[in-house]
């Protein structure tokens, strides 16, 4: 098998005396969807933080192409090729879509000691990436992205993260706050990105979704891997179960169980 | 094509302030009985213009990038006396009290811009603090240097032709510089990537500092620039009028808010444009300085000047909303790509 694009191997991340993440050890390979799925607060949002660079790992390692890295900071990350794209797609919802694309990579063009904002090569480039995708709607980079439909700042978003050469892309619940047909429309981007070699991190707690696109699923609960299966080796209702918790619900039904005798012990000691 | 043309101009963040301005003077015409030659020929509201616009504009990108500066209100009586304490009642050459003025400015813009990026204090607080320190700074020095709150000052000719002259008896040199600036601030927001990342940390910070922008280093230049531009603007008060005084220049905190929001500019960050401050400029000069040449009371100037803010603020909030909409929806199918 060819070495996984991004690997961890062994991370822990604790803030304080906090754990959040323990022993965590996942693989993504290029052009492979790999689902994370976990109820809120199971440690996704420290996880993809961790792999964007904005935390560092207390401890175990990091790895793209079988090369460790550190990361200091989101841009070391950024420069490896590692991308976020997060739930709400752009986040500079006031700015042009030519601009917020290139955000911090401007085009310049030179003239003389000076160098101006190239606004038609921005616009253009903005537009052409995003149309690839499939997004014909967007014909004109000076609208602004708060009047792109969610799905719509998605695909910009991806597309913006295709054009400048990620190979990681992590997608934060890019489904979460969208429509059925909206949703749709997000997962058939996020195979035209695989389709092209990206590994793609998706992170949902929408089984669907997930069932739809990826290739490989990680449960988490509680910061641990409860799970770590290939498409088709269990079924929606099983990862459903597992995603709910199922120690969690199992505990819970045991808890009331002993409630309900107890209940019935003093009921009858009473009589 | 036409249609076009008219939804990309309400889409600019300068319309509402250009509304406002031709509102506002339509109003004092009709009802104010204003002839339209006696206004545009007045020196009056040009040199406020002038006067306002070198500071608001610095402090309406500050505003785009999400920050605040108050401090100006001090700034400008801090200017126009230390080169008047400099020059004049030390008689250093007028090179060193320039550069000393630029200076001061420099230095508290520097103190704003490092407290607000190195702690999480608003720079509302951080600005009302050297607000308030900088006039206890120039009253106490004016009074201990000088022994009196108020210094004369003789600048040499070259020095009043540059900064200080009246052209055609009445048109302050400043309004020259005004211009100019407005031209450069223009060009550096609109048409550089730097103009890109202000519009970018107004919109979110966070973001902006991922996306490699070094947000902390242009947050203090704008503090700087803010501040030195009141400091330019007291300084060339005092060669114009031959004197400076301690007081004055807190008007100057809300009429520069106040044009910049009128300007379309709003108060979180990330929207506005330098024309639109400009026009925010030109509208507040007119409103607070045309009254004069209207038949109605000049006591009303104040009212005129709260509703002119509410009302361009609302068109404000109205065509952001028609511009985050876009263009109108004409293809609602979906080319569908598998």
């Amino acid at each position: 098998m060819t070495t996984p694009v991004l690997e961890l191997r062994n991370v822990n991340k604790s803030f304080g005396p906090i754990d959040v993440l323990h022993d965590i050890s996942l693989k993504v390979h290029a052009g492979e969807v790999l689902c994370l799925l976990g109820d809120n607060g199971a440690g996704k949002s420290t996880l993809i933080k961790t792999l964007a660079g904005v935390h560092k790992q207390t401890s175990g390692q990091i790895l793209m192409d079988g090369e460790e890295l550190m990361f200091e900071r989101p841009k070391d990350a950024a420069d490896r090729g590692i991308s976020t794209v997060h739930q709400f797609g752009g986040t500079f919802p006031l700015m042009s879509i030519g601009r917020s694309f290139f955000v911090g990579v401007e085009p310049v063009i030179k003239w003389g000691p000076f160098s101006f904002f190239d606004r038609k090569t921005a616009n253009e480039t903005a537009v052409k990436a995003v149309r690839e995708f499939g997004i014909t709607r967007i014909d004109d980079g000076d609208r602004l992205i708060g009047g792109l439909s969610g799905g719509e700042r998605q695909a910009l978003a991806i597309a913006r993260a295709v054009h400048f050469g990620a190979r990681v892309l992590i997608l934060d619940e890019p489904t979460a706050a969208l429509g059925v047909k909206e949703a749709a429309h997000v997962l058939r981007i996020v195979f035209e990105a695989r389709k092209r070699g990206l590994a793609i991190i998706f992170i949902t707690h929408q089984v669907m979704h997930a069932m739809t696109v990826g290739d490989h699923f990680a449960v988490l609960i509680r910061g641990a891997l409860a799970a770590d299966f290939r498409k088709g080796e269990k079924t929606r209702e099983e990862i459903t179960d597992l995603m709910a918790g199922g120690e969690a619900m199992a505990e819970l039904e045991s808890e009331i169980e002993s409630y309900a005798q107890s209940d019935s012990e003093t009921s009858s000691a009473a009589q | 094509m036409k249609r076009l043309n008219i939804t990309y101009l309400i889409q600019q963040p300068a319309m509402g302030a250009m509304i406002s301005f031709v509102a506002v003077i339509l109003f004092y015409v009709l009802l104010g009985g204003v002839e339209l030659s006696n206004l545009f020929g007045a020196a009056s509201w040009v040199n406020f213009a002038a006067n306002l616009g070198i500071i608001a504009l610095p402090v309406g990108l500050l505003m785009i990038s999400g920050e605040l500066d108050i401090s100006i209100g001090a700034m400008i009586p801090a200017g126009s006396m230390t080169i008047a304490v400099v020059s004049g009642h030390y008689g250093l050459p007028i090179e060193v009290g320039i550069l000393a003025t630029l200076a001061v400015g420099v230095s508290v813009g520097l103190i704003n811009g490092i407290l607000t990026v190195r702690t999480t204090v608003p720079s509302l607080i951080v600005t009302l603090g050297t607000l308030v320190a900088m006039q206890g700074i120039v009253l106490s020095a004016s009074v201990l240097l000088t022994g009196n709150a108020s210094v004369s000052l003789t600048s040499p000719e070259w020095a009043k032709a540059i900064f200080g002259q009246l052209l055609g008896g009445s048109y302050q040199i400043i309004i020259l510089w005004w211009l100019g600036f407005s031209l450069l601030y223009y060009v550096v927001m609109h048409h550089t990537h730097i103009g890109n990342w202000i519009f970018a940390m107004g919109g979110d910070k966070e973001s902006a500092r991922n996306a490699g922008i070094p947000t902390q280093k242009l947050t203090i230049w704008l503090f700087v620039l803010s501040s030195t531009s009141a400091t330019f603007v007291g300084m060339c008060g005092a060669i114009l009028f031959n004197s400076a005084q301690v007081s004055g220049g807190m008007l100057y905190i809300f009429n520069t808010i106040v044009s910049v929001v009128v300007g379309g500019v709003i108060l979180t960050g990330g929207f506005g444009s330098v024309l639109g401050i400009f026009f925010g400029i030109l509208t507040f000069a007119i409103v607070s300085q045309g009254i004069y040449f209207t038949d109605i009371d000049r006591n009303w100037s104040s009212l005129i000047i709260g509703v002119m803010l509410l009302a361009a603020v609302m068109m404000n909030n109205l065509f952001r909303k028609m511009a985050l909409l876009g263009a109108p929806k004409i293809k609602t199918t979906r080319e569908a790509k598998s």
